[in-house]
């Protein structure tokens, strides 16, 4: 159970982040920073279905976490938070079209074992 | 931190001011991560343990100001985190704000006197590699929306 609920969050989360990033590159740039400009941001996102689908896959994440932090501890929950950015990477590089090249790799990679070393 | 930027045959590269704003927003979405989390965290502190399937028991925990302030910084960070990935790639996004682990490590050991482990350390050390790889790389590498994730009527 407890690693069923860790692959739901790892899934859910890099999906919820795959979709909002493929959704928000579909509406476009936002140009400056202006609360009127997020505003309207804010107001397109309403209408956006992949960015609306992506709020869905993280909700799912965020309840899987909730469920899993009731049967057992924060430091359960990490591998599923390491495992997302390296999946993440994957799918921004074959599914999203990114120049993912060794430095981004690396970076990931590295990101993964220190948020694991962080939980010590 | 300025951007070392590698242009490839069809990559965009960003303008001064277009990459500068790209930074504000990498900024902004690691104070506001780190901020909300901690004010959250000390909300949830003062309110108690919630093991509770009623809603209303989390509604009553939003009472707490710590929490709502909490809460009113972690939906700017969401915006502010839509709006960088309007601007950037993902595999770049999710590496450099990473720093926000970083950040709530470090800000726990200077300003609470929290323990750093060895392991710890070596995890900030790794991470902090990982976000100055990542900015060594271009923001975008995508000039428009993935093709096949827009209706074909739309292209």
């Amino acid at each position: 159970m407890k690693w069923l609920l860790v692959a739901i969050i790892a899934v859910c989360n890099t999906f919820g982040d795959v979709l909002n990033t493929a959704g928000m590159k579909r509406q476009g740039e936002v140009e400056d920073l202006r609360p009127w400009t997020m505003l309207q941001m804010i107001k397109r996102i309403l209408r956006n279905p992949l960015v609306l689908a992506g709020f869905g896959a993280l909700a799912v994440s965020f309840f899987a976490l909730l469920s899993l932090l009731s049967i057992t501890t924060v430091s359960f929950a990490v591998p599923a938070t390491a495992v997302s950015y390296l999946l993440e990477t994957l799918l921004a590089k074959y599914i999203l079209g990114e120049d993912v090249r060794w430095r981004r790799w690396a970076a990931a990679t590295l990101v993964a074992f220190g948020v694991v070393l962080l939980s010590f | 931190m300025e951007t070392f930027v590698q242009p490839a045959a069809d990559v965009k590269v960003e303008n001064r001011s277009g990459g500068r704003k790209t930074q504000i927003l990498v900024i902004l979405v690691i104070v506001t991560n780190v901020f909300g989390n901690i004010f959250l965290s000390r909300g949830m502190h003062d309110v108690g343990r919630i093991v509770s399937a009623s809603p209303l028991d989390y509604v009553r925990a939003f009472a707490d100001p710590w929490t709502a302030f909490g809460i009113a910084i972690l939906a700017i960070w969401m915006i502010s985190d839509l709006a960088l990935l309007s601007r950037a790639d993902l595999s770049f996004v999710l590496p450099v704000t990473a720093s926000a682990y970083v950040l709530v490590a470090l800000l726990g050991h200077f300003l609470l006197h929290d323990h750093i482990s060895f392991a710890r350390w070596m995890g900030i050390l790794l991470i902090t590699g990982g976000v100055i790889l990542a900015e060594e790389t271009p923001a975008r590498t995508t000039t428009g929306p993935p093709e096949h994730l827009i209706p074909r009527h739309r292209r």
